[in-house]
């Protein structure tokens, strides 16, 4: 599958299925901290993705003074 | 996962509530959530006039598009701090969230209204960056409320922000900040505007969840001057406690508001006056906004003249 990240913006490319859980696992994310986009839905982390999917792990989290 | 509500396919869950919704839900809940948080401290009324302070990121659009949604009489404002692309960036989504939706929103240069861009300040003044654009938010949100006739305030702040801010404050033990820590601060002078968080009681990721699900363009970049911050690492102590005992961040923040703030609120009478130039509220003779401005002009004046000596 193709792992889309920000901030700064870059892409990994991971081979097998897993579920979304076992995946911010294995990038060290906390999931609070993180949307999991699949073209227009949200996954939760029981969700499964494969190999020709295309996730977007968005960072939620802003910094400084608001 | 399954929708608590439906029972259709999750799309957020809320491991704080012990629950998972669907995105239309989701929707319904967060909205929900946020006007009960507006009706139960007192925030506003429906017919009030509301200054929307709107970044361009997902929590302060998030606020205004429910704002709208429940048509609430509201302005947006952005203040433009300057942050080259970032700015740039951040102010064409404000701009077209209020075109889609024909509301009105105001534009504040801090270059103009300072004297220098954030960038600039940054540069002149030995200040940290995010105090010196912290007080020009605070201040210039507050002076386009009193003169605009807005009696009420409204920012995006969240119950990540408002948890690590009390965080690093009782780290410290701040006694200042403590007392001043609420989700309304009432106009304790005429030339104070009413300020409410309508959010507070939502995390980030509820913030972010919302405003993708409603298709909100909101800037994902963080400000480049934000790297470091501290407010970055105390929001990722919270959330490493948070992912192992959900339910914390909102058990410290609600807990402190409802115990043990009173306390610290009693210990703190300040006597508020007019600053001697622009007349808005302060403590001190001339007020730290106005400061702020002497120390950029001087700065940016001394740089320009050249030193003694040279031709």
């Amino acid at each position: 599958m193709k792992v889309l990240l920000r901030n700064p913006d870059r892409e990994i490319v991971l081979p097998g299925r897993r579920r979304v859980r076992e995946l911010l696992q294995e990038l060290q994310m906390i999931p609070e901290t993180v949307l999991v986009i699949r073209g227009r839905e949200l996954l939760t982390s029981d969700r499964e993705v494969g190999e020709e999917d295309v996730i977007e792990i968005r960072p939620v989290i802003s910094g400084g003074v608001r | 996962m399954k929708c608590r509500k439906c029972g259709g396919s999750a799309a957020v869950e809320l491991r704080r509530h012990n629950t998972a919704y669907c995105a239309d839900d989701f929707l319904a809940f967060f909205r929900h959530y946020t006007l009960e948080t507006i009706r139960k401290w007192k925030m506003f009324e429906k017919d009030e006039p509301v200054l929307v302070a709107v970044s361009g990121g997902k929590d302060s659009l998030a606020l205004w598009d429910v704002l709208l949604l429940e048509r609430y009489d509201t302005t947006g404002m952005y203040l433009d701090l300057g942050i080259h692309d970032y700015s740039k960036a951040s102010r064409a989504k404000c701009e077209r969230f209020a075109a889609e939706r024909g509301a009105t929103l105001q534009i504040v240069s801090v270059a103009e209204e300072v004297g220098g861009a954030i960038p600039e300040v940054r540069t002149v003044t030995r200040r940290p960056t995010c105090s010196a654009c912290g007080l020009s938010k605070r201040y210039l949100t507050n002076q386009a409320a009193v003169s605009g006739g807005f009696a009420v305030v409204a920012t995006g702040h969240n119950l990540d922000d408002e948890a690590a801010t009390l965080f690093g404050s009782v780290l410290r033990w701040q006694e200042d900040a403590l007392g001043r820590q609420s989700p309304v601060l009432l106009a304790s002078h005429p030339k104070l505007a009413r300020r409410v968080k309508p959010l507070f009681r939502i995390t980030e990721l509820e913030t972010a969840a919302y405003s993708f699900l409603r298709g909100i363009d909101y800037i994902v970049e963080e400000c480049p001057f934000s790297k470091g911050a501290t407010s970055l690492l105390y929001k990722d102590v919270l959330n490493r406690l948070e992912s192992q005992a959900p339910g914390t961040k909102h058990a410290f923040l609600l807990g402190y508001l409802e115990r043990a703030r009173p306390s610290f609120e009693r210990d703190r009478a300040v006597t508020l006056r007019e600053c001697i130039r622009c007349g808005q509220a302060t403590t001190s003779e001339l007020c730290a906004f106005c400061r702020l401005v002497d120390e950029v002009r001087h700065k940016a004046h001394t740089a320009q003249r050249p030193v003694s000596g040279d031709p």
